[in-house]
């Protein structure tokens, strides 16, 4: 059974789509599912209903309004599910590639539709986990980074050893309750001042 | 000589007109005007003259020419000028290396606003003389005041992409009024073909939209135009043909010339004496399905302002060749890089400048015209263009490409 606490939005123009996804929905036991015709209201209405899911045809106008709502606030941020009227694997395979949160399927049947919303959020938590933890991996590569030049510097200045620098740095983090990145950083901001002035 | 279809560029005039056993591209477009130069260069025989086969996909989103273009559905499209530069620096998105070689127009929006606001905006100090961009800020600002003061909710402006220049414009022009963009409005992505419907339902004060858009809705009497982007912004950078950064490089013979149908494509267009041409073929069904006399008015620079009022002449209201505007300009792309950091929408990164810059191609561009037979356009071909493509916004802040910094501070 679907998730009956899910509320899934259907961005749709066509009735007769927007009624094989509903009904589709519906039948795999989804509880909340609310359909916009009207593209005009879109915004307002994701706003007002605040959806976990969102279905929408690939060639929709409104998809360049969604991408917005999702950039001004990651919050917003929910998984889509996409879907093309034509059996196209290529295009489905390379967006799965690709990576976005979406998953796109080849026709319509409403059978189908349980599948595609599982798919879609699994793999839009999976997407946004990976994404995550680039970012952490990125930062974490960056504060290495800055601890390497600020320990070249002390290595420098006051002649000593690798350890001894770090164990410098270390000291520094522990006594002020600063995060060694940021003794680091302060090292190379005062260096950079010396070499200005 | 990298691929056969470097052979078929040989072949004698008279094969080549046969666009059968040309090389295909296949560039996306939205149904605006500004797409004309893709137009003429499929419809008028410019593409076929320099050996390609150029078809055009007519698209419903940007998301979709981003997305369609990264899953090489697409060789190109015409892209907002902040959108190469979004896809190559990944925001929001998986990141993909793109090339700019080919600016389609300089300039071509508009900010309308309703009749409400307009009329509204018109009270105190009188009505903003049109197209005075500073004033219609002002006016703008005291409206947004008097609005806060009496508790009222938050006037709505319709943009059509997050990396579009419209955004940037609005904001910029916002900000330099004194209107927080972020608190102080509500800016809202509405796709163009449904501004005018959005103005109407009243979900939507104002916008910033190519045209045909902004004469659409003076056309059903629900706004006024108040500002070109030729002045808020004068010889703006506004789209682009952008083209993944591989694809570019192992179809070098391609796209040179596919750039010399462009811009022979775009000299015609720009010609006043065929913008009436210009106007039929763009209004067709397969292009923006639109009535001609709505069409003609950005290309023939007369433009209504409001309904019930006199034509106006609009100097370079829309600018497809002249003035160099095909070049893709670095030092533009680089002020639009700018806004992103500005408005929080990119984390600025000091290697961010080498990467726009390699973005951005003025040199494949004038590589690709080098051997053509025709005289180059003046501004375009010599060195004159950096000159005259400084930025130059309308309350003439200086801005210096080199140090972003020392202007975001």
């Amino acid at each position: 059974m679907g998730d009956p606490t899910l509320t899934i939005l259907i961005i749709e123009e066509n009735p007769v789509r927007a009624a094989i996804l509903e009904d589709g929905m519906r039948e795999a036991g989804y509880g909340r599912i609310i359909h916009v015709s009207d593209m005009v209201t879109v915004p307002d209405k994701i706003c007002a209903i605040d959806p976990d899911v969102i279905v929408i045809g690939l060639e929709n106008a409104s998809r360049d309004t969604l991408e917005q709502m999702f950039q001004v606030s990651r919050t917003v941020r929910r998984p889509i599910a996409m879907f093309v009227d034509t059996s196209d694997t290529a295009t489905i395979q390379a967006a799965v590639d690709a990576g976005v949160s979406t998953y796109v399927v080849d026709g319509l049947k409403k059978e189908r539709v349980r599948p595609i919303i599982d798919v879609t959020i699994s793999r839009f938590h999976a997407f946004r986990r990976l994404q995550e933890e680039l970012a952490e991996a990125k930062e974490a590569l960056a504060a290495r980074k800055v601890i390497e030049r600020a320990k070249g510097i002390l290595m420098k200045q006051k002649n000593i050893n690798e350890d001894e620098a770090y164990n410098l740095l270390r000291r520094a983090a522990m006594s002020q309750k600063r995060k060694l990145f940021e003794i680091a950083q302060s090292v190379l901001t005062t260096a950079q001042l010396f070499d200005e002035a | 000589m990298r691929d056969n279809q470097v052979m078929t560029l040989e072949v004698e005039p008279q094969t080549r007109r046969d666009a059968r056993h040309l090389p295909t591209i296949t560039l996306g477009f939205i149904p605006l005007t500004d797409c004309a130069v893709l137009a003429v260069a499929r419809e008028r025989g410019f593409a076929v003259r320099e050996g390609i086969d150029l078809r055009l996909s007519r698209e419903v989103s940007w998301a979709n020419i981003r997305d369609k273009v990264a899953l090489g559905h697409l060789q190109g499209a015409q892209m907002l000028a902040g959108m190469p530069i979004a896809t190559t620096l990944g925001i929001n998105q998986i990141p993909m290396p793109m090339q700019v070689p080919f600016c389609l127009n300089r300039n071509g929006n508009a900010i309308t606003v309703s009749n409400t606001l307009h009329d509204a905006m018109a009270q105190g100090d009188g009505l903003p003389a049109w197209d005075d961009v500073a004033a219609a800020g002002r006016a703008l600002q005291r409206v947004i005041a008097q609005r806060q003061a009496e508790g009222r909710a938050p006037l709505t402006f319709g943009m059509v992409y997050p990396f579009s220049c419209h955004n940037y414009e609005l904001r910029y022009w916002m900000a330099a009024s004194g209107i927080d963009p972020d608190n102080d409005v509500r800016l809202v992505v509405v796709p163009p073909p449904l501004m005018v419907d959005s103005l109407r339902d009243g979900h939507i004060d104002g916008f910033c939209v190519g045209e045909p858009w902004s004469s659409v809705a003076v056309e059903a009497n629900l706004g006024r135009i108040i500002v070109s982007k030729a002045k808020l912004w004068r010889h703006g950078m506004e789209k682009v043909v952008g083209v993944p950064k591989v694809w570019a490089s192992q179809n070098g013979a391609v796209l040179a010339a596919l750039i010399r149908a462009l811009d022979r494509a775009a000299a015609w267009a720009d010609d006043p004496a065929n913008c009436h041409e210009l106007a039929t073929l763009l209004a067709a069904p397969e292009y923006l399905g639109m009535p001609e006399g709505v069409v003609a008015r950005a290309l023939c620079g007369e433009i209504l302002t409001g309904s019930g009022l006199e034509h106006r002449a609009v100097d370079d209201f829309l600018v497809l060749h002249r003035n160099g505007a095909n070049l893709p300009s670095i030092e533009h792309a680089l002020w639009i890089y700018s806004q992103m950091v500005r408005w929080r929408q990119a984390v600025r990164r000091p290697g961010d400048e080498a990467v726009i810059r390699a973005i951005f191609r003025p040199d494949v561009y004038r590589a690709a015209l080098a051997g053509a037979p025709w005289e180059p356009d003046p501004m375009a071909a010599g060195p004159g263009i950096e000159a005259s493509d400084e930025l130059d916004l309308f309350d003439h802040r200086p801005f210096d490409p080199t140090n972003i910094d020392a202007y975001l501070a």
